[in-house]
C-alpha cells in the first residue's frame, strides 16, 4: 500500500483542509479528524493564550513514528498529523489529525490512537499564559514559569 | 569525553540556555548526566520525572552513552 501522509509542525494556523486534502482518495469513504483547540480556563483559572515548544527533529519523528505505528495496528496508511508551536490564540486548533480509511471504524480509531500516542511520546510542552503569570503543563502537573 | 545535552521547555527556562557541555568519563549513563546538569543548574535539583532521549528517541536512565549520540533531557511532555 502506498503511504501517502503528512507531518510537519507549524509556526502558524493550522489547515484542517490540508490535512483531509494529504489523506483523501477514491478508495476511501472515511475521513475521521481531530482537532486540539486552545481552551481558555484550566482549574479554575482564566487563560489568555497557549504557547507551544517543541524539540523539533524529535517531535517530527515522533509524528513519524505514530504514523507508522497507527497504520501497522490499524491498516490505515493514510494518516496527517499537524502540530502549532509558538503562541496559540484562544479556540485555535495546536493540533490537527485526518485519517482516512475505507470505512469509518478504522478511521475512527486510528484517529484515536494517534491523538493518545503524541500527547504520550512528542517531545512538545504546553505554556499557559494567564493574566498574572504563566504555567509549564507537564503531563497532568502545572508549574510555575519564571 | 564532551557531551552536549540539549535541554527543553521549562529546563531550558530554568538553564537560561538551550545546552550544557559536560565530560564524561567512558561507561556514564543518562542518569549520570542528569546529576551534572543538576550540579550546573542547581534550579533542577528534585525533579522528580525527567525524560531521555537519544539520537531523537527516548531513552531510559540507564542508557550508557558514548558522546557520539545528541542526548537531550526534559520534562513529561504536554502537546497535543
Amino acid at each position: 500500500v502506498t503511504s501517502v501522509t503528512l507531518h510537519r509542525l507549524v509556526d502558524g494556523p493550522l489547515d484542517l483542509q490540508e490535512a483531509i486534502r494529504a489523506v483523501a482518495g477514491p478508495d476511501r469513504g472515511a475521513i475521521a479528524t481531530f482537532s486540539g483547540t486552545a481552551r481558555d480556563h484550566h482549574g479554575g483559572r482564566r487563560v489568555v493564550r497557549l504557547e507551544y515548544h517543541a524539540y523539533t527533529a524529535m517531535a517530527e519523528e515522533s509524528f513519524q513514528a505514530i504514523i507508522h505505528e497507527a497504520s501497522e495496528r490499524f491498516g490505515t496508511p493514510h494518516i496527517a498529523i499537524l502540530h502549532r508551536t509558538g503562541v496559540v490564540p484562544i479556540g485555535e486548533a495546536s493540533v490537527i489529525i485526518a485519517v482516512a480509511a475505507p470505512h469509518r471504524r478504522e478511521a475512527l480509531a486510528a484517529c484515536a490512537f494517534a491523538i493518545d500516542r503524541l500527547k504520550e511520546i512528542a517531545p512538545i510542552w504546553k505554556k499557559e499564559l494567564y493574566a498574572d503569570g504563566a504555567a509549564w503543563i507537564e503531563g497532568s502537573e502545572t508549574r510555575p514559569s519564571r | 569525553v564532551t557531551i552536549t545535552v540539549l535541554l527543553f521547555a521549562r529546563y531550558r527556562e530554568a538553564a537560561g540556555r538551550s545546552d550544557l557541555e559536560l565530560e564524561a568519563p567512558e561507561g556514564a549513563t543518562l542518569r549520570w548526566i542528569w546529576q551534572r546538569v543538576q550540579a550546573e543548574v542547581p534550579a533542577l535539583a528534585g525533579e522528580p520525572y525527567p525524560m531521555f532521549a537519544c539520537d531523537r528517541v527516548h531513552a531510559r536512565p540507564d542508557r550508557v552513552v558514548t558522546g557520539r549520540e545528541e542526548i537531550a533531557v526534559f520534562p513529561p511532555v504536554s502537546g497535543g
